[in-house]
Parts: C-alpha cells; structure tokens; sequence
C-alpha cells in the first residue's frame, strides 16, 4: 500500500474511533475541514510513525504543521528513507 | 533488667514458643533458640550507642542482625538490596553512621570512620544482649532517582498496626511476603511475624515464582503480602495451585478491582485485604471488603491513632504509626505545620468511596489535559483476557504527549484473536473514560518490568 493509502487508511480508522464525520478527503480539504481535535492528529501522527518508521513533524525544527490533507501526506512522501 | 517502657524486638522471642522458624531458600534458623545465640562476630557490646549501618545483603542474615541490634545501637539504618553504592558515602553522613554491620566485612576500609562488624551464620553465645534504649529504625524511601531520603521511625511506630489488629485467630501464623525485609512493606510483614508469635518464609532474589510457592507450600504459609504486581505475577505464572494461605494482603500499589477479583478466584478460602502505607506515612489503614478503594467514613475520622484528609486531591495522613521526621544536612520537613504527611497519592470520591487515581508526580500531560496511568490501567485490567498493563506518556509534536498502553495477556488467550481484543479493550476505555485518556495505541507485550521494591517500573513518570 502506497503512504498516500496508508494514511487515509489511518485517518479514517481514527474518524470512525473518535466518532467524527469525514468530509470526502481530497489534498484541497483543510486539515481543520476533516474534524479532527488535536488529539485526534497526535494519534494520527504517532500509528503513522509506528507503520511508517517516520515522523516528519519532530525530524525537522522548522517544520511548520501543514494546513491541508495534501500537505500533511507530502510531509510523509519528502522524507528520505 | 530493661527499663519496662522500652520495649525491644527480642522481648518478643519467647522461649516458651516452640517450633518458631525464619527461613529462606537454603536455611531455617529456630526463632525460639535465637536469643541464646549470636550472628555478630567479635564483640557486638560494641555496638551500644552506635549508629548502626545494617548492609548485609542476604535477608535472613539482616534479620537476625536487626533483632540483636534493636535495643543496643542509637540507631539502626536498614540498606535495601538494590542501593546504589555511589549513594552510600552520603547515607553514611547524613545517618552519621559510626558501624557498620556486614557480611563482607573486607569492603569496608575506612575503618577510621566506623567500627566494622561481620555478621555470620548465627552461634550459641552465653552473653546476653542488654537493653539500653529504644533504637531508631532508619529506613530509605524507595523514590527512583536520587539519592533516598533516610526516614526516621522507632519500633513502637512501626508496630503500631499489628498491635492495633490483635493476634492472629487460630494456630500462630506463617508469614511470607515477596518483597524484601528492608523495605517498609516487607519489614511490616517481619515484625508481624515476631511480634505475633509466628514464623516467616523470606523470599529470595532471582528464585523462579514456581519454586518460591513450593517452599510456601512445603513451609505451610498461611499469611502473605506483596504488591499487585507480585500478585499479578503469581497469578499469571499459574503456580498459585495448591497453595492455600488464610491470609492474602496487597499494598505498594492501587489494588484494582481486577487483581482483587483474581485473588479471590485463586484463593476462595482465603480472606483477601489491601493496605495503604508508605514509609514515611507509615500503615495507614487495611480494607477487608474486596473490593478496590476504601469507603468515605474513613476520612476524618481518628481510628487507631491514625488521621487522615483529603487536600487538593492527595491524601493526607497524622498518625502515631509515621516516621518522626527525614534524617540528614538538608533533610525537608516530614509532615505540614498541623503533623499531617502528604502521601502524593491522589484519590478521588466515587459515591461514598475514595479510589486511588495515581501519584501526583505520574501524571501524564496531554496538551494540557491530564490522567494518570493507574487510571487506565484499572479500565484495562478488567478484561478477563489480561493479566496485567501499563499506560505510559509518548512524546507528540501535536500535544506534548499521548498515552499509549502495554498490555499482557492471560495465559491461554488466543494470540490469534489480538485484533479482536484490542477493539474490544479500546471501545471499554473509550465507554469509560475522557477522549484524551484513551490510548492511541495498545501493544500486547510478554513482560513488563517490575522494580526491586515490587512496583510496576514507570521510566516515564
């Protein structure tokens, strides 16, 4: 499965645990749009780091957290393996 | 003859009670002979006035040393088996240690500081031990970083409980417990077992579980005490069959219901009670109940000589059983201005009980939201398929930190159904507790650390 998959795969998982409505997710959808609470990223990221070995958010100081789906799964692809 | 208002551990040895016994994994020493014999090598006379540091490292050992030097020395400071030895040189100053008593009496050189006295297997001596003065007991608190801090208590204060609960019904009892008789857990149990006519059974570092039940068993334990993660363990190893003591005590840690539950399936005839104390609090109270908490009424309420309050959640405790103070050059204050101790452990009212929720110093923060692990942990014990977890922070570039749980499963749980179960964990925690407390993740795990005082390890707290 692609990062791109693996991601809407877990994000969707944790909108069905957290009992949120997911609007369709293209790369457009501000992250803010999705209904997810901090909470709800921080768990993101962290299965994220444990299926794909990498945190993007930590790796760099500079990061600045992304504002849109497309953004947040770019984070993920750029980092070198 | 002794001043009558001092009373020592010997005057607890009574010749007349026969066939009384201290054990370990390789000896059985007659706790009915003892006071004819002697363990300390040369003159222990010595010994009088002195502050007495006690490093022996086998337990059977230390507990003969503590009964001849109990009413002889100024002070008597008990070293637990795991002290770090880059920890002593500020123990012996701030106890002001001037002997030392120990069973390897060669790495003690600085013998320009403090008489050095071998302990060895104990022989018959015509000398009679005298006593001159109430000893103090100086025990060091069990905190994970740090130098421990040297708590200060004398034996009335220590055998406040067991004199408040009577003498055990029945036959006198053997008693056991699996943590060591230098920590304030384990030497309640050793004191209960003299001061109450009975006999012990020493547990023995690095024995497997099933031959330290086999030597219950053969010895015909009948009272025993250690954490629920030593109870959690016993259960889990499936080597509690055939072992039926009367008696079966939890403290150290929150007694959830799950591990009281168990017990109670463990053992049927057995009554089943949890304390709460800590070294510097002393014993507080036993619940004899089943079940996990303690009810409400005993707040406030003086019973027994012990007080206790809740302030800002944690529990408060004034009691004739806690130490008189910490001991050493920048020892802080022991308890508040009115003489209650801060025990750090939180708890909060449930009806007309108070639970347990943790220590204060625990605490996970999440994105400014907070919870402490026991918490969940209590939500996941429940689940008949686990034995035994532990919640613990994770870092997070989002909120700081998240709470993730590692979990053991029972025996004979079908490893093949994991998925299954950690859903089914997930909904209960997410049935029963704040978003923010359930964990993003549970990891099914073999084992889970366990400190040299019984407690679940908590790198993270």
């Amino acid at each position: 499965m692609s990062v791109r998959l693996r991601i809407i795969s877990a994000i969707q998982q944790i909108a069905v645990e957290q009992q949120v409505n997911l609007p369709p997710l293209d790369d457009a959808l501000s992250l803010h749009e999705t209904g997810f609470d901090s909470l709800g990223f921080a768990i993101l990221v962290a299965r994220l780091e444990d299926d794909l070995g990498i945190d993007p958010f930590t790796i760099s100081e500079d990061a600045s957290f992304p504002l849109t789906i497309g953004d947040f799964i770019r984070a993920y692809e750029n980092v070198p393996a | 003859m002794s001043p009558r208002e001092i009373f020592v551990l010997r005057d607890y040895l009574d010749p007349s009670l026969k066939g009384r016994t201290l054990s370990d994994a390789r000896r059985v020493v007659s706790l009915t002979d003892i006071t004819g014999e002697t363990c300390l090598v040369g003159r222990p006379r010595q010994l009088s006035g002195r502050s007495v540091l006690l490093a022996v490292a086998d337990q059977l050992l230390s507990a003969l040393a503590m009964i001849e030097i109990d009413g002889v020395a100024r002070r008597m400071l008990l070293c637990p088996p795991d002290l770090r030895a880059d920890h002593v040189k500020t123990l012996i100053e701030d106890a002001e240690i001037d002997a030392i008593v120990t069973d390897e009496p060669a790495r003690w050189t600085d013998a320009d500081v403090y008489l050095v006295v071998a302990a060895r297997a104990p022989v018959r001596t015509a000398a009679r031990a005298r006593t001159e003065r109430p000893t103090e007991w100086l025990m060091l608190t069990s905190g994970t970083s740090g130098v421990p801090k040297i708590v200060n208590h004398s034996l009335e204060g220590l055998t406040g409980a067991i004199v408040a609960d009577g003498p055990a019904r029945g036959a006198p009892p053997v008693w056991a417990t699996f943590y060591d008789i230098r920590r304030y857990g384990g030497l309640q149990i050793f004191l209960r077992a003299v001061v109450g006519g009975g006999s012990m059974v020493l547990s023995e570092p690095g024995e497997p579980i099933a031959d330290h039940v086999a030597r219950l068993r053969d010895k015909a334990v009948t009272h025993i005490s250690g954490t629920p993660s030593h109870w959690r363990k016993l259960l889990m190893s499936g080597a509690a069959s055939g072992f039926s003591p009367r008696y079966v005590r939890l403290s150290g840690e929150i007694a959830d219901q799950a591990v009281l539950d168990g017990l109670r399936r463990a053992f049927p005839e057995a009554s089943i009670g949890h304390a709460y104390a800590s070294t510097e609090a002393g014993v507080g109270f036993a619940v004899n109940d089943g079940l996990e908490g303690f009810p409400a009424a005993m707040i406030g309420e003086s019973r027994d000589g012990v007080e206790m309050k809740v302030v800002d959640g944690s529990l408060r405790i004034r009691s004739t059983r806690a130490a008189h103070a910490y001991v050493g050059r920048q020892a802080a204050a022991l308890t508040d201005s009115d003489g209650f101790v801060d025990t750090g452990d939180m708890v909060e009212l449930r009806g007309n009980r108070y639970h347990f929720v943790g220590r204060r110093g625990g605490i996970i923060n999440i994105g400014g939201l907070k919870v402490h692990p026991e918490e969940i942990e209590a939500v996941i014990n429940r689940h008949a398929e686990v034995r035994m977890s532990r919640a613990r922070s994770r870092r997070s570039p989002i909120t700081g930190a998240i709470v993730v749980a590692d979990v053991i499963l029972a025996e004979g749980c079908d490893v093949g159904r994991s998925d299954d179960l950690r859903e089914k964990i997930l909904a209960d925690c997410r049935a029963s507790l704040a978003p923010h407390k359930v964990p993003a993740m549970i990891k099914f795990v073999a084992e889970l650390d366990v400190t040299t005082a019984g407690k679940l390890a908590r790198h993270d707290a």
